[in-house]
């Protein structure tokens, strides 16, 4: 069944009739990002203005795979069990190079955590959920409120706002951007925008047919129903498969959008035509990022600041890590608790984050999209091996699949202790009872206690169950440890034994972003 | 007894496969050729047992048109 688009309602705003007071937050674009933005936010006590230019969800399906570590940080903004419960979850990747199956990946092999690897569901889905909390959490959500002007100033920002009933003022402390990989507001600040642009076209289509494809994902190199080309299936809720289809650089898009030429297409995909489209679009890729993602009172989360080609989930689910990054780190400064320097911490680990994931989608991306000479000669033959040799089969580059980086912390750490829960790492998630460890950390800095735990004013202490899988992840050989969490439920420090001035210069470390 | 490994043997293959297409990157194809041929005698010589050269040349061969 097609999502029901409904929209929302737009409010002639205050600010068109009388001066509004500075505001401390304020987000441009109500995607994923910017809506989880403003939760988060506001879970750390801090208010926050959305302005949107429009007044619906996604139209069409856009980002559908939703990471693990996406769907932690979506469950601690209270919408992570609704997108479970709606999505099609899924962790088996199978790559085929003409009929034969080449290389599968399975992104979760072992059980024990409360998030699967990965949830398909539509982006307007993602988003109707968030409106929900954010406007349950007090979000004051503007919709056709476009931003037509950015003036900064030595400690805030001047938004000059488009509406139906014409333009107003708006003052904040600090702007977020989270206006899309086109962000009009990095272009109102002229900021370049660096990176490659591939020469490939893909059409992307959504059709809602009866089948029972299995929930996993499939991509296949020249198969026989799409010549010489790539292909991907992935499953969503409400009957609606997401096709993409590469065209090349040579295809003319506005011939390629007609739904004469693509019904065929996906025809040739499953076997019938027995299906409706709806909704298709074509794009390019390419991997950019701006240099700094914060500009004085301007941040940058999400597409605008860094756009990755598709193919590793590596967008929306990156978007979603920036947020979780700065949202502890801003309410701190906006509630005065730490200098606005903490921010460089936001900018550096989020700049690891997007190299990484720029690495890997352009890598994926030359695979599957060779220039011709030897680039294509040796994708060739890693087919061509894939087929008769396991060593070629790894190197079958079809996307890999976002996960969240390690952040390269420079704090205190004892390597006798798991490598997985190593500082930088997102908290390994275990069994609790009849819950998780996951649920208890989180919104605030605190401590893991295997054994003793020194006593640290407003630093609480929790002592997991120590089950085998505790053990295994958190533990390993050692029989105590102490882990330092910070809000983003990343590990910020540990030790084996530590003292109080340890775990206190290493919590004021964090905090200030000097780690 | 020698013996090809054709199970995956590296670290991070991803990684040699970008440095591997680097190495080529503003090169002419007759240029790429060239590489290609001195990576596979360096290779050759470090592999060192002649067997399992044979069985790599094989390995290579089979399938191809």
């Amino acid at each position: 069944m097609p999502y029901d688009y409904q929209p929302f309602d737009y409010v002639a705003p205050r600010g068109l009739t009388e001066a509004e007071p500075r505001h401390p937050v304020v987000i441009i674009g109500a995607g994923p990002i910017g809506l989880a933005m403003a939760v988060e936010l506001a879970n750390h006590g801090v208010a926050s203005v959305i302005l949107d230019d429009n007044n619906v969800v996604s139209v069409g399906s856009r980002a559908i795979c939703w990471s693990k570590r996406s769907l932690e940080v979506l469950d601690r903004l209270g919408v992570g069990e609704a997108c479970v419960a709606k999505g099609v979850t899924w962790r088996v990747g199978r790559t085929f190079h003409r009929e034969a199956e080449v290389f599968n990946f399975d992104l979760l092999p072992e059980d024990g955590h409360k998030m699967p690897a990965f949830v398909n569901l539509q982006q307007y889905w993602v988003e109707q959920y968030l409106v929900e909390r954010a406007q349950a959490v007090g979000t004051d959500l503007r919709w056709k409120n476009r931003v037509v002007g950015v003036e900064q100033h030595a400690d805030h920002a001047v938004l000059t706002v488009e509406t139906p009933d014409g333009e107003y003022q708006l003052a904040a402390d600090w702007v977020i951007a989270c206006d899309g990989a086109r962000s009009p507001v990095r272009g109102m600040l002229g900021l370049d925008f660096e990176g490659e642009l591939f020469e490939e076209r893909f059409l992307i289509a959504d059709i809602e047919m009866q089948a029972d494809f299995p929930s996993e994902r499939l991509f296949w190199f020249e198969p026989t129903f799409h010549n010489g080309q790539s292909a991907l299936l992935h499953k969503q809720p409400d009957n609606i498969y997401r096709i993409d289809l590469q065209l090349g650089w040579d295809s003319d898009p506005e011939v390629e959008k007609q739904p004469e030429r693509i019904i065929p297409r996906i025809a040739k995909v499953v076997g019938h035509s027995d299906f409706t489209l709806d909704w298709t679009s074509i794009y390019t890729f390419q991997c950019r990022r701006l240099r700094k993602f914060v500009q004085d009172r301007v941040i940058f989360v999400g597409d605008s600041a860094h756009i990755v080609s598709p193919f590793g989930a590596r967008g929306g689910n990156g978007g979603l890590q920036d947020v979780d990054a700065l949202g502890w780190r801003l309410a701190a400064v906006v509630k005065g608790q730490t200098p606005a320097t903490a921010l460089d911490a936001y900018d550096r680990e989020r700049s690891f984050g997007a190299d990484e994931n720029l690495m890997n989608s352009s890598r994926s991306t030359r695979f599957m999209s060779p220039a011709a000479g030897v680039e294509r000669l040796f994708r060739d033959a890693v087919l061509h091996l894939a087929a008769r040799a396991d060593f070629a089969r790894p190197m079958v580059n079809s996307g890999r699949l976002s996960k969240p980086c390690t952040y390269p912390l420079d704090a205190p750490d004892d390597p006798s202790l798991p490598d997985g829960a190593r500082p930088g790492s997102v908290a390994p998630d275990a069994p609790q009872g009849d819950g998780w460890l996951i649920d208890r950390l989180g919104g605030q800095f605190l401590l893991i206690a295997f054994g003793e735990a020194p006593e640290i004013p407003g630093l609480p202490v929790i002592r997991p169950q120590p089950n085998a899988l505790v053990i295994r992840r958190w533990l390993g050989s050692e029989v105590t440890g102490l882990y330092l969490i910070r809000p983003d439920q990343i590990v910020a420090a540990r030790w084996v034994q530590a003292t109080t001035e340890e775990i206190a210069a290493a919590l004021a470390a964090a905090q200030e972003g000097r780690t | 007894m020698s013996h090809l490994i054709t199970t995956p043997n590296m670290a991070d293959t991803d990684g040699f496969y970008a440095s591997l297409l680097a190495a080529h990157r503003g090169l002419t194809e007759a240029e790429s050729h060239a590489l290609n041929a001195r990576l596979v005698l360096v290779l050759a010589n470090h592999v060192g047992d002649r067997k399992v050269l044979e069985l790599a040349i094989a390995l290579a061969k089979d399938g191809a048109s």
